[in-house]
């Protein structure tokens, strides 16, 4: 029965390998600087990268970690400190709601608060769109991590005199810190991927723009287009940009994991 | 304190580790604060069900129930029934399951009661990224690695020996409800398989060791007392999977074929709530043609709210206060 088990697990994460393996083979090869450096070329040429989406991903990433992570974080902390009581119940609840939602659900929630009354699409309301997503994810994952802190420490703090405020910030929280980032990497990479919800917001943009209140290209928005498309010149940027994207989205769990060990040691 | 099904074990410790009201004002600021921003979440939650309320009403008035049993998606004479996308969103949600529920509950048992402690780790990891794994990667995979696969190896060999069955009617072109439930089980074992691995962690170990007292193999032990005790949890575990196959919208999209069908046969083009919403909310020329969508949308919200809130409920029955889903393994 063990080896049925390991066997069956074995079979459960032999598609990672068999994705990465041909990420690996076909995209590889098309990984140059000009594919990091140039803007697509007319559809049917060859050549040209995604310098566009690249930046443009930077962007939109960027923002929707400085939107959504101050009110994940805070609203994890809230949990953690104060969530006993029914609010606490609320929020916990409704994050995990929220956390269930569809992605494609917070992408159109998104068109309605923001392109449409803007009257167009813009990098902006992407990142905001991203910020939704972010912001359950981190709370939980803050929550988490701070009640792991033990209680003696804020005991401690709380004896030699300091205010709870700065217990629960200098002390708790900063006891908490590598977790916290690292629940924070995690949700930044998860978001880093999404598709579904900058379809109607960011829309994606064949040219550089690093402008956020104009559509704007991410990768995997340009993966997306590409593997939907006619051409084997696209098919090939589609891989290498896939590729690109799976290595910086593992990166950041890496380094995710990198600053979890360091703290708490093996888990 | 509240001692709601979701509120913290409510032990000593952990009453002592709630916060006491502060005094002075530096205190009650940072208390507000952090009240502020923890009420956010909240208004998003009601914003979203309002802003999909709102605009999806033209389509209830005109079409009321009607809308989810008719399976005519007309946008020239603006005519809408979801039926085909329900269907469809069920349908491939189930086939995932079917082929997600095995291989994630032995990751679980395997990596939580059986395998070497050296490979706990590793392995751990490796479905960690397989959850990571951005949903557009796996679309293009499918596209181009999958569904070639099963053209070759496997629809043959299963159209000769099942052929008979309504399930493999038809020719296969590719696009299918089978490509894109096999794409869907392979996104979701990763989070029904640390869901279960945390509710059975949740199990207690005098469980086992009664089990194991009284004569039981290990695996007698898992099986018989082991698992019982999770029941609830695993059942929340692969409510959590249904509710991400339900949603999932990217790669699904590009593999399953995208047509307002309803068929039996898994070798034939399908289409699911998900992806109705990303190919034609650009295209909605008509109002009603958007309401509709967005009626799509407030279903398929509703339709994963129930069954997340379901699941909660029962991972935290075996786990309390986890929280589950958030956090691979």
């Amino acid at each position: 029965m063990t080896g049925l088990m390991g066997l069956l697990s074995a079979l459960a994460v032999l598609p990672l390998l068999l994705i990465f393996g041909y990420l690996v083979l076909k995209g590889a090869s098309s990984l140059n600087l000009d594919f990091f450096l140039s803007n697509p070329v007319p559809a049917g040429q060859t050549g040209g990268g995604v310098a566009h989406a690249i930046v443009g991903s930077g962007i939109i990433v960027g923002l929707a970690a400085l939107i959504g992570l101050p009110v994940g974080i805070g609203a994890g902390i809230f949990l953690a400190e104060y969530g006993s009581g029914r609010l606490g119940w609320t929020v916990r609840f409704v994050a995990d709601v929220l956390n269930g939602t569809p992605s494609i659900i917070i992408g159109i929630f998104a068109w309605t608060w923001i392109v449409r009354p803007q009257g167009h699409f813009s990098g902006l309301a992407g990142a905001i769109a991203l910020a939704v997503i972010l912001i359950p994810l981190v709370a939980r994952t803050t929550e988490e991590m701070v009640r792991l802190v033990p209680h003696p420490l804020r005991e401690a703090a709380l004896a030699l005199g300091y205010p709870r405020w700065r217990t629960s910030l200098t002390i708790v929280v900063r006891t908490a810190l590598a977790g916290i980032v690292t629940g924070a990497l995690v949700g930044v990479a998860r978001v880093a991927g999404e598709t579904a919800p900058l379809l109607f917001t960011a829309l994606g943009n064949l040219n550089f723009s690093a402008h956020v209140n104009e559509p704007m290209q991410a990768l995997p928005l340009q993966i997306y287009v590409y593997a939907t498309g006619p051409f084997p010149e696209w098919h090939r940027l589609a891989w290498a940009a896939s590729l690109v994207l799976i290595l910086l989205v593992f990166g950041l769990a890496l380094v995710a994991r990198r600053v979890a060990a360091n703290r708490y040691g093996a888990r | 304190m509240a001692t709601g099904v979701g509120a913290a074990p409510a032990t000593g410790a952990d009453a002592a580790r709630r916060m006491t009201r502060g005094t002075n004002p530096a205190d009650r600021t940072y208390q507000a604060v952090l009240t502020g921003l923890a009420l956010l979440l909240p208004a998003l939650l009601l914003a979203l069900i309002v802003e999909l309320a709102v605009n999806a009403r033209p389509t209830i008035e005109r079409f009321g129930w009607g809308f989810v049993f008719n399976s005519t998606w007309d946008p020239v004479a603006d005519v809408y029934g979801a039926g085909p996308l329900i269907f469809g969103t069920l349908a491939s949600s189930f086939v995932a399951l079917l082929l997600a529920v095995p291989l994630a509950f032995s990751v679980a048992i395997f990596l939580s009661e059986f395998a070497p402690h050296w490979l706990r780790r590793p392995l751990g990891f490796l479905v960690e990224l397989l959850a990571a794994v951005p949903s557009v990667v796996y679309g293009l995979w499918g596209i181009f690695v999958l569904i070639p696969l099963l053209r070759t190896f496997v629809v043959p060999p299963l159209k000769a020996a099942f052929g008979w069955l309504p399930f493999f009617q038809g020719v296969f072109y590719g696009n299918s409800m089978m490509a894109g439930g096999i794409i869907l089980a392979v996104m979701v074992v990763p989070y029904i398989a640390a869901v279960s691995r945390e509710v059975l962690h949740a199990v207690p170990s005098s469980q086992r060791e009664a089990a194991l007292a009284l004569g039981a193999t290990r695996w007698e032990a898992v099986w018989m007392a082991v698992l019982p005790y999770g029941r609830a949890g695993l059942v929340g575990a692969v409510m959590l999977g249904l509710g991400r196959a339900l949603g999932e919208t990217m790669a699904v999209t590009m593999v399953i074929g995208n047509r307002h069908d309803i068929s039996l046969s898994l070798l034939q083009p399908g289409y699911t709530m998900a992806a109705a919403i990303a190919n034609e909310f650009s295209e909605a020329t008509t109002s009603l043609y958007l309401s509709a969508l967005f009626e799509v949308g407030l279903a398929l919200f509703v339709i994963t709210v129930l069954v997340n809130a379901a699941a909660r409920l029962l991972v935290w029955r075996t786990a309390p206060g986890r929280a589950v889903g958030s956090r691979a393994l």
